[in-house]
């Protein structure tokens, strides 16, 4: 027995996701590329969150990129209007995204199917219309300049520290997500996710169990916003509006549902994507909207478990 | 008073548009569980279209059929080539596929039919009805008649025809109309082919009083779906109560309260409405969907 096959399968991942992290630089060394890396691994965090709301409780959300926008708006506003530091924004945007969804997931988390997709998907524009028309506070849809993070006299910028920032950053949001599945509130939320009505008979508290993954998937949206504010040291309400939170919903389902792995795939794929079929143009929004239909025509469990399935595991 | 008719009647004709989006998505989803959000792609191109053939130089009411004719047709195709062959994916797989199509009609759209704002003028001369000092132009009175129209005659064949009431057994149960000899596939094709010539008409109707773009599709999807929730999905009746709702709501939000927050504050009701009623306006709560 060697250390590899003593550690449980779900961590293995983690290990495979750690060391591609760490043996990427050497393969792609050009800033241009470690920026987009970087920016695969920001939207991957949210995707991450997102994909434990969808995959485990089994709810779809329509309106998350409301909540990046929050935490991204909330590094520029913060210390531009509100004299914060850096930091203090960095942790309340999180805080508040999180306190919204809590606010607001308590009554429409009783909504079930499409009827909770319609709610967040109202909630996700009425951010971005906040966003969109407070130009006094937010600049409107120009946007803002995001002052950059710094520390001990050192500021974090550049393609090779923001690489290795992001790839931290989401490493930790992934051991938090296996850690998370695996434990019991992992189970309860697949129960619930297999049946509401069976978790509850089961004495599984289903409305508290959502409402914690609603929580917790605005906040892992709003830690990748903040970071996106920073990587970017400039914020639009783009980045908060209705087609943004249909990508992530889509790179959530095109990785594969309640997979870690699959949520980075997914992001990768279509975080690259538009940047490879820039070549093509005019064309690449038919490219891109056929891809789309081809990869969930074929592959219709999602990438990483429907290549999972054709190598005989079950278990990712 | 008179303020108050006119947002009414720019509500209704909003709202109407809104109701027949809402309509289409009910009429797929009853039949085949699919969310289609490339619905709002029917619409912009049934007013794309028209307005490229018009260009061409043919005559109105044979661009408007032409217009009809190739969107059904892509309706169609939809459901052949990117809904059929996904099989028993899972309904947000589905989801995820409508979208890819989407985006795709939008892209061949923006490279054939160009990116520009387009223009349509009103079909009929007549400048409209004046009532209580509130305008009702003649275009508005067309989208409230001819939804009016599509509405009354969707009942019909609903209700009245033996591939009405074919669709209808395959919403209320697909196993058990297959095994009445129906063929399912030929209903969802069907009812693809429906919405989107429903769709095409909307398009059709509402260009000469908005503007229409390759890029138009999307917000009206995200309306037409939200009416049709806020009705109750599933419902043909709450589509028609949720678009008319919603297109009062956005009109008179916009009146009163602030136009630069209009959708909000509509969507700001949707979310009571659905709170209050978790299963819309018009929605049976006893059945369980998804």
């Amino acid at each position: 027995m060697n250390a590899l096959s003593r550690l449980e399968p779900r961590f293995r991942i983690l290990l495979g996701l750690a060391i591609l992290m760490a043996a990427l630089p050497l393969v792609i060394d050009n800033a241009f590329y470690l920026r987009i890396a970087a920016l695969v691994y920001i939207f991957a965090l949210a995707t991450l969150g997102l994909n434990l709301l969808m995959g485990f409780a089994g709810l779809v959300s329509l309106g998350h990129a409301g909540f990046v926008g929050i935490g991204a708006y909330t590094m520029a506003v913060g210390p531009t209007h509100l004299g914060w530091s850096s930091w203090t924004a960095l942790v309340a945007g999180p805080a508040l995204a999180g306190a919204l969804a809590w606010l607001v997931g308590r009554p429409i988390l009783k909504l079930r199917g499409h009827y909770f997709a319609v709610a967040t998907l109202g909630l996700g524009l009425l951010i971005s219309m906040v966003l969109n028309n407070e130009t006094a506070w937010t600049g409107g849809p120009d946007g803002m300049t995001v002052p950059r993070l710094s520390a001990f006299g050192w500021t974090l910028r550049g393609a090779t520290p923001w690489y290795w920032t992001s790839a931290g950053v989401l490493l930790i949001g992934a051991w938090v997500a296996t850690n998370l599945i695996g434990s019991p509130t992992g189970r309860a939320l697949r129960a619930i996710h297999d049946s509401d009505t069976g978790a509850g008979v089961l004495g599984v508290n289903v409305a508290q169990y959502k409402l914690a993954v609603f929580v917790l998937s605005a906040v892992f949206a709003a830690i990748a916003g903040a970071m996106l504010a920073l990587f970017h040291g400039h914020i639009t309400p783009e980045s908060a509006g209705f087609m943004r939170s249909v990508e992530f919903a889509t790179m959530a389902v095109l990785g594969g549902l309640g997979s870690i792995l699959g949520s980075v795939v997914g992001t990768a794929i279509l975080v690259i994507l538009p940047q490879a079929l820039v070549v093509f143009h005019e064309y690449e929004h038919v490219l891109l909207g056929l891809l789309m239909m081809v990869f969930m025509i074929f592959l219709r469990a999602g990438i990483v478990p429907s290549i999972m399935t054709r190598l005989g595991r079950s278990e990712l | 008073m008179t303020s108050a008719i006119q947002f009414t009647f720019s509500g209704l004709t909003m709202g109407a548009i809104y109701a027949l989006v809402a309509i289409g998505f009910v009429l797929i989803y009853n039949a085949s569980s699919v969310v289609n959000f490339a619905q709002g792609e029917f619409v912009m191109l049934g007013g794309m279209l028209a307005v490229t053939f018009v260009g061409l130089g043919l005559p109105l009411p044979l661009a408007c059929l032409a217009s009809i004719a190739l969107t059904t047709l892509v309706g169609l195709l939809l459901y052949l080539l990117a809904i059929r062959p996904a099989g028993d994916a899972s309904v947000v797989s589905l989801i995820i596929i409508t979208i890819g199509a989407s985006i795709f009609i939008r892209g061949v759209a923006g490279v054939l039919l160009g990116k520009g704002i387009h223009q349509m003028p009103d079909f009929l001369t007549w400048q409209g009805l004046n009532i209580a000092g509130a305008s009702l132009g003649s275009q508005s009175l067309l989208v409230l008649i001819g939804t009016s129209a599509i509405v009354l005659a969707l009942w019909f064949f609903l209700a009245r025809t033996l591939l009405g009431k074919a669709i209808v057994a395959t919403a209320s149960d697909r196993l058990g109309a297959q095994l009445a000899g129906i063929s399912t596939s030929l209903v969802i094709a069907l009812c693809f082919v429906v919405s989107a010539a429903i769709g095409a008409i909307g398009g059709l109707l509402i260009t000469p009083i908005g503007l229409t773009s390759y890029d138009f599709g999307a917000a009206l999807a995200v309306k037409g779906f939200t009416a049709a929730v806020l009705g109750g999905l599933g419902n043909p009746l709450g589509a028609i109560v949720g678009g008319l709702t919603l297109g009062l709501l956005e009109a008179w939000s916009a009146g009163y309260i602030s136009s630069l927050y209009k959708d909000a504050i509509a969507f700001i009701v949707l979310l009571a409405v659905l709170v209050l009623m978790p299963n819309g306006l018009m929605g049976r709560s006893s059945v369980e969907r998804v």
